[in-house]
């Protein structure tokens, strides 16, 4: 029987295999960031151990870095000392860092691809969830936490049981004004938070391979809202197009070599996957959440769903909080929601691709009266390519602000948050009770939609103006 | 890390499904660069409704936590596992709990018990009716034990070791390190490095 491209990667990368234990895979790339690694750090210092392999690690500051002043001290003095505890250990056990105000710099999961060191058939982990990300170019990519942060300091390895696998098969073409945060929203609202539990999901099928690098890496970085260990899209001549001369993508004859073995990082005909599901990219519309898990969402076109309506009794009593909690009433189309704040940005959707779909949305037009729009390029460089083709003009001429790279108001670690009560269209990947700020509100949707509604106030799609 | 081999208390029944790492703890508390003091962020925007269960006295001083399905979802933050400990839980049981959170808590020595939704209501069910009920959780045994029930439980043999001897991870790994040092040895030469920086 055949392997499935993720049983391909694994077996490529076990270091060391024995019954009655979990299997130790080697990690060739462990990305960084303030918030889940000092803890690690100390516990080195601790054992008295060291970096294995800095050469094969990179960290970046994202989490707690402010989006406005940055050439100011960090105001928070907390926020600050982390991020000092970040530059202090990354001298000290010889890491590459990129810190705030450096062109490299950004959300680790921007960072790694732009860069060209996010490759195909790759083990990539992060304390981060949204390592799933790196999925999108074939890698197997997956969010640990601090304590395997350490791990994988100390070791360049992980103990990691087997995961099982899911095709999940999008076939046929999106309709006009429907993206791939859609399909991923969609896919979470079908398979529910808990559905990819267990599972590596393999995203497949002509829709997924219509997508840019850009959308892919979208569709990928959200598997973990799904509950899956990893998502991941076979390499194809897309991603090789896309790595060609990134700064440290192979070259010469090592380019020839890697490439050939990523044609072959395919999951073979006759593999079996442990599940598989199939979503028709033509019943897919705009998406959007109504409630507090990602898994509560629904088609624009709907309205707020009745909890006596939702016959699983667990499922009926976590929607009552949520509506309650989301401040709505049973019944109320979604099209008239008022939002009082638009994010666009995240590692979800903070790509230039993204910035380029929204403004063509908005140039011209004039943001929503009592709406504010924030504007967060996912990385440094992301935000200069974005000014060299006059998007930041875009967003201010509309009466958005345009701020420095980060994660910012996705979840609200920097000044960037949400009052109590306040109700945002986020393209970012959370709408968890508080998550954007303490009694903050959140409606999770694409780039596209995330610019009608600052448009007219209201969630809205592009079709709608 | 501390054993675990068997551990007796009482519980806090958590009637939510889908409790969220950003629940546990709150962004805002993860700034800290120690292990330690988490045990304020714990459920910190729920402990404001005096109605929440947490801050009933008759469940004062519990160690077991047992909540709906989906436990632990969203943020890889280990903090989440920190501030449960903190405050000084020992176990948490669950029909269903998201990998990350899982394996963070099997890291960390907080045992993580997966038992089917029903026998999660029984005890929810028992502890409502007596709160101060005894539950004891034996890894050694693969159960969950109070009055006459007897719960079984999984848990791979592994993992089960490991918590019960209170094992290092890290060192456990570098007892094989030889077998790190061949696999690198066969690694090819276009897997990216990130130094020299380009």
């Amino acid at each position: 029987m055949g392997k499935t491209l993720s049983e391909k990667i694994w077996a490529d990368h076990v270091v060391r295999s024995a019954a009655g234990e979990p299997d130790l895979l080697y990690i060739d790339l462990h990305l960084i960031h303030e918030v889940t690694s000092p803890q690690a750090f100390d516990g080195l210092r601790l054992a008295g151990r060291k970096v294995r392999r800095p050469d094969l690690t990179i960290a970046t500051e994202d989490h707690n870095t402010p989006t406005l002043n940055i050439d100011q001290p960090i105001a928070d003095p907390v926020s600050k000392l982390q991020i000092d505890t970040l530059r202090n250990n990354a001298k000290e056990f010889g890491i590459r860092i990129h810190s705030l105000g450096d062109i490299d710099q950004g959300i680790v999961h921007v960072v790694g691809p732009q860069l060209g060191i996010t490759q195909p058939g790759m083990t990539i982990v992060c304390g981060d969830s949204h390592t799933s990300t790196h999925g999108a170019f074939g890698a197997l990519a997956f969010g640990i936490g601090t304590s395997q942060v350490e791990h994988v300091l100390a070791t360049q390895t992980l103990p990691q049981s087997k995961p099982k696998t899911m095709a999940i098969n999008v076939e046929g073409t999106l309709k006009h004004g429907v993206t791939s945060k859609d399909i991923i929203l969609a896919i979470i609202a079908q398979i529910g938070t808990g559905g990819g539990q267990g599972y590596v999901i393999e995203y497949r099928g002509s829709a997924i391979r219509a997508l840019s690098m850009e959308s892919r890496m979208t569709v990928c970085n959200m598997s973990i809202e799904a509950g899956a260990r990893a998502g991941l899209i076979a390499p194809d001549e897309k991603t090789f197009e896309y790595l060609k001369n990134k700064p440290h993508a192979p070259a010469g004859a090592d380019w020839e070599a890697a490439v050939e073995y990523w044609k072959t990082l395919q999951s073979d005909a006759d593999a079996q996957f442990d599940h598989e599901i199939t979503l028709k990219a033509e019943d897919i519309s705009p998406f959007i959440t109504w409630g507090t898990n990602p898994g509560q969402g629904a088609p624009l076109d709907g309205s707020v769903p009745n909890p006596a309506d939702i016959a699983d009794l667990e499922d009926r009593s976590a929607a009552e909080r949520a509506i309650e909690y989301m401040g709505l009433k049973a019944g109320t189309p979604f099209r008239e929601i008022k939002i009082d704040t638009v994010f666009l940005g995240s590692c979800t959707n903070g790509r230039i691709e993204d910035l380029r779909s929204a403004a063509e949305i908005l140039k011209g037009q004039k943001i929503a009266p009592k709406t504010r729009m924030l504007v967060v390029p996912g990385s440094a460089r992301v935000r200069l390519a974005a000014e060299a083709e006059g998007l930041d003009k875009v967003f201010l001429d509309f009466g958005a602000e345009w701020r420095q790279a980060g994660c910012s108001m996705c979840l609200g670690m920097n000044p960037d948050q949400l009052a109590v009560g306040e109700r945002s269209a986020s393209t970012s990947n959370r709408n968890f009770e508080g998550r954007q700020g303490k009694g903050g509100r959140t409606h999770l949707v694409s780039p596209l939609v995330a610019a009608a509604t600052a448009i007219r106030g209201t969630l809205s799609s592009p079709a709608d103006l | 890390m501390d054993k675990f081999v068997s551990h007796t208390g009482t519980v806090l029944p958590l009637r939510r499904t889908n409790v969220d790492t950003d629940q546990i703890i709150p962004a805002v508390y993860l700034k800290r660069v120690t292990k330690s003091g988490f045990e304020d962020g714990l459920f910190s925007a729920w402990r404001n409704d005096p109605e929440f269960v947490m801050n009933k006295a008759e469940h004062k001083g519990a160690t077991i936590l047992v909540a709906g399905a989906d436990f632990g979802t969203g943020s890889s933050r280990e903090h989440a596992v920190w501030a449960l400990q903190n405050y000084g839980f020992k176990a948490v049981l669950s029909s269903r709990f998201a990998d990350i959170f899982r394996g963070n808590s099997q890291k960390a020595g907080l045992l993580t018990v997966l038992i089917p939704q029903e026998k999660i209501e029984s005890i929810w069910a028992a502890v409502e009716e007596n709160p101060s009920l005894q539950v004891t959780v034996d890894l050694d045994g693969r159960s969950v034990r109070y009055g006459d029930e007897v719960i079984p439980f999984e848990i791979d043999d592994y993992t089960r070791w490991r918590l019960m001897e209170g094992l290092d991870d890290i060192g456990l790994t570098l007892n094989n390190i030889a077998d790190v040092d061949a696999f690198e040895a066969k690694r090819p030469s276009f897997k990216p490095k990130t130094l020299p920086a380009r």
